[in-house]
């Protein structure tokens, strides 16, 4: 009997697998992508996304079965009636002007935006709630979002996703600068994500290397997509977004060349399994740098071409899923290598010693036709020894002019010039080329206004401390110091005189 | 044959005794193991790490919490029952020289941060109010779960506290302070709500014996880094980072904590002698009267540990698959596409739009307060002034 029961469950239960294997195909997808841009200034951006699309309609139907897509996000959605949400926490500043266009940025510290379902009757409760649940999940003090830091924007921040209707009293929005952004908001992030840290491309996210940019960036977007080209039912879509800058500098330690090792301290073994498509994208498009090409080992076997944010760009694509990208070696490790032609510039530098030598810089410069080429050089002013001065220091300083010795290309070849038949002004230089002609050219010297001391400061200074002392303190040194005795006045006139003269003469007092 | 029978009878009776006596024997071991079992009376393990102090150069107070942390998460407590304050970010701070890391020693051997850490008050939100709150469990109802201490009365709860103190007082972010008094009673309110079984409160302050002079609860066993009128010292610092990584007590404690694994014997009269005056300069204190047991007979993975204690049955369970539901919604799915039309993005700046939209009227309130009161003033002058008479003219 003991025997037969388990034997019984045993069949139920095959009998049930039977049944099972013919269950319709999972309802949601995951898709990884990583973007790896070398920018104009040496830097590396790298950008990850994965975005889990849920085909199903949770303003409808019950869910009862989480799979790719995380619960704790499903739950939210389906609680507080949203119909968006957005939330980033960054660390640093894009800047523009050195690394272009980013794809997607984000304000410092936490920004939150959510769009309500117009199912809901009070915004501002859910709203509140919202953000307290969200501070839990991201381990960020989002719970200080409240009426003082919220607004509702009535022009910009339409929905991303499908809309029906836009009022905007469903929209609100807040901005924490202050928070902070560190590990331990990058573990739930990571958390959600479908394969954790253990496989595809997420194995990258590295908290001590990812902190250790200049710009780190993370969001979290959900919002409702079509399902298909129709778009006649809605699918939920979830964007974990990623976006990293790497210092030249910090973390390259000033080499121009990068690899996935160097930037993440490991390199892609294999595809999540969970994912349906995995990519790496780098970024080819050469930047005109000093006739310097971007070479990418290993060699991609897709390139995608397209024009994105305005301009043509070109890129190397990595299907991971391809089992002859991750071949033999098992492990990808991309480097970005840049290849010059051979160096035909030179610099020479020698630094000033302080009352020895001065500051020497010599270069060689090729000039490509019609362009302006500017150098400049910074300097600080300093203060001299107040001996060294000159009697006029406010005239300034004079720094010695600028040399430009150049070959141009002439326009006419010259033929060689025999010395003692041709003019003098011909043989001033000699001409070794009949393509171009040597000049030397100087600029004007400059005079630099150096931090001038008040020369007439220690005469003013010994005056006025002779004046106090003499007035001040030769006063009180008299008072303390001289005797004083009573004099009686003279009286009487010159015949008293004569008379205590002569009375004197003899010793005896006077009158 | 009645001879055999009588012996085999009396055999059998024999074995039947043996058997019986046997069975006894094994029944009073399962009950000694049963007793064993909740002998320390507690089923499952909180833990509640704060540090008190902002700023740069209080990088070894954040460094004392994250290595009890790091302890605590290994010899098994979860994230979800540990509830974690650090009063200031110092792993991500632009003065750290290593992102992301937060060391205990000085040759960076030991990176207590992590990889998996969880941060559940941070910053701003490390005041008294919320630890407070927090321990007696008055939270407001939108405090998320990882922000709540969920302990009932048959938890056994670590509290770590670490910072700036004095006689009688811990500082909170250089604004606040937090009394003894303040700190017993909320113990107290924690044990009439039953909100703990045992607590084991340590401290690693200056003068950190005054923070446990005051409580009157039971089942409280405290220790604290120095005694009154005495200062905890730092332990070493890094001249890479340029400040002192830790405090010489929890240095101590977690190089002790270090060879703790969730299997040891030991208890807590060896903490308790963990960092002598020969070490720490300071002379480390303990209170253990309002405790029931006897600290010898207490396991340090009582209260550092979640060591859950198993039950193996050999019984069989059998669940019912549920598979009705998943097909129903997907055959209502199927259904529906057919009658909808297409739905279409929202345009993201249309300038025409924007532009001609209409301002929302404002919803009228009655004026109230001060307008009112200022309205009320000037008519009371008015009819003062020029009598009661002249409303005529105005109705």
């Amino acid at each position: 009997m003991a025997a037969a029961v388990p034997l019984f469950l045993l069949v139920l239960l095959l009998l049930g697998s039977g049944g099972w294997s013919q269950a319709e195909p999972p309802r949601d997808s995951l898709r990884e992508e990583l973007v790896i841009t070398p920018l104009p200034s040496g830097d590396v951006a790298a950008t990850f996304q994965f975005r889990t699309r849920w085909d199903l309609d949770l303003q409808r139907e019950k869910v009862s079965h989480y799979r790719l897509f995380p619960k704790a996000l499903g739950q939210l959605i389906s609680k507080y009636s949203l119909r968006e949400l957005h939330l980033s926490l960054t660390q640093g500043f894009w800047r523009t002007r050195y690394w272009g266009t980013p794809f997607m940025q984000a304000p410092s510290g936490a920004e939150l935006w959510v769009w309500f379902q117009d199912t809901i009757t009070d915004v501002d409760r859910s709203w509140k709630e919202l953000s307290n649940v969200l501070s839990g999940i991201f381990c960020a003090s989002l719970n200080f979002i409240d009426s003082t830091n919220t607004v509702t924007p009535t022009a910009s921040f339409k929905p991303l996703g499908l809309a029906n209707g836009t009022d905007h009293y469903f929209l609100r929005y807040a901005v924490l600068p202050r928070e902070v952004v560190c590990t331990e908001n990058l573990t739930p992030w990571k958390k959600l994500l479908p394969c954790s840290s253990k496989a595809g491309l997420s194995v990258l996210l590295k908290a001590d290397r990812l902190f250790h940019t200049s710009y780190h960036s993370q969001a979290v977007h959900i919002r409702p997509v079509c399902r298909n080209a129709r778009c006649t039912s809605v699918s939920w879509e979830l964007r974990q977004t990623l976006s990293v800058v790497f210092d030249a500098f910090v973390t390259g330690q000033g080499k121009k060349d990068w690899s996935l090792f160097r930037m993440f301290s490991r390199t892609l073994t294999e595809p999540c399994p969970l994912a349906s498509e995995s990519r790496v994208y780098v970024d080819i498009t050469s930047y005109s740098q000093d006739n310097e090409t971007l070479e990418v080992y290993p060699p991609p076997l897709a390139t995608y071409q397209d024009v994105i944010l305005g301009t043509r760009r070109t890129y190397a694509v990595y299907d991971l899923l391809d089992s002859a990208v991750i071949n033999n070696s098992r492990s990808l490790n991309l480097q970005l290598k840049w290849k010059r032609p051979p160096e035909s510039g030179y610099i020479h530098y020698q630094p000033a010693q302080d009352r020895l030598q001065p500051h020497l810089l010599e270069m060689l410069i090729q000039l490509p036709a019609s362009s302006v080429t500017k150098v400049s050089i910074h300097f600080e002013r300093a203060l001299l020894k107040w001996t060294e001065y000159t009697p006029d220091p406010n005239h300034g300083f004079y720094v010695s002019p600028s040399v430009l010795s150049a070959l141009v290309p002439s326009v006419v070849a010259a033929k060689p010039v025999d010395w003692d038949e041709s003019p003098l002004f011909n043989t001033l230089f000699p001409v070794s080329d009949s393509s171009s002609h040597f000049v030397r050219l100087y600029t004007e010297p400059l005079l630099v206004n150096l931090p001038t001391p008040d020369f007439s400061m220690p005469y003013n200074v010994i005056c006025l401390t002779c004046t106090v002392v003499a007035v001040c303190y030769g006063s009180f040194y008299n008072l303390l110091t001289r005797t004083f005795r009573i004099e009686e006045p003279r009286t009487g006139g010159l015949a008293k005189r004569l008379a205590n003269l002569l009375r004197r003469a003899r010793g005896v007092p006077p009158l | 044959m009645v001879s055999t029978c009588f012996l085999c009878q009396g055999l059998t009776t024999l074995a039947g005794l043996l058997l019986l006596s046997f069975g006894s024997l094994a029944a009073s071991q399962i009950e000694d193991q049963a007793e064993q079992f909740f002998r320390s009376g507690h089923t499952n393990n909180w833990a509640v790490l704060v540090c008190t102090s902002r700023f740069w150069f209080n990088y070894r107070h954040v460094a004392n919490t994250l290595s009890v942390y790091r302890s605590v998460k290994r010899l098994g407590i979860p994230d979800s029952h540990i509830v974690l304050m650090l009063a200031d970010d110092m792993a991500c701070n632009p003065r750290n020289p290593k992102p992301a890391t937060v060391y205990s020693h000085k040759n960076m051997e030991l990176n207590v941060y992590g990889d998996d850490v969880e941060v559940d008050y941070r910053s701003y939100e490390v005041t008294v109010e919320n630890f407070l709150r927090v321990l007696t469990g008055r939270i407001p109802p939108s405090t998320p779960r990882s922000k709540r201490l969920l302990s009932d009365d048959r938890s056994n709860i670590l509290i770590y506290m670490t910072g700036h103190g004095g006689n009688g007082f811990l500082k909170f972010q250089d604004s606040e302070e937090i009394t003894n008094i303040e700190l017993a009673d909320a113990f107290e309110q924690m044990w009439q709500k039953r909100r703990y079984n045992e607590l084991l409160f340590i401290i690693d302050t200056c003068q950190g014996a005054s923070m446990y002079e005051r409580f009157y609860s039971p089942n409280i066993m405290a220790l604290a880094s120095s005694q009154v009128g005495e200062d905890s010292l730092s332990h070493q610092p890094d001249p890479a980072i340029g400040v002192h990584l830790m405090d010489r007590y929890t240095f101590y404690v977690l190089e002790f904590l270090e060879e703790i694994n969730p299997a040891s014997q030991t208890n807590m009269n060896d903490l308790f002698q963990v960092c002598p005056k020969s070490l720490c300069v300071s002379t480390p204190g303990h209170r253990t009267d309002l405790f029931q047991r006897d600290p010898k007979h207490v396991l340090i993975t009582d209260f550092f540990g979640s060591v859950r204690k198993v039950e193996i049955t050999t019984e069989t369970i059998s669940l019912q698959p549920e598979s009705g539901i998943m097909e129903s919604s997907h055959e209502k799915d199927g259904m529906d596409e057919e009658s909808l039309e297409p739905l279409k993005y929202a345009e993201q700046l249309p300038v025409a739009q924007i532009i001609h939209q209409k301002p929302k009227l404002k919803d009228w309130h009655p004026p109230g307060g001060f307008i009112l009161g200022l309205w009320a003033l000037i008519i009371m002058v008015f009819f003062k002034t020029y009598g009661i008479k002249h409303m005529k003219f105005i109705f």
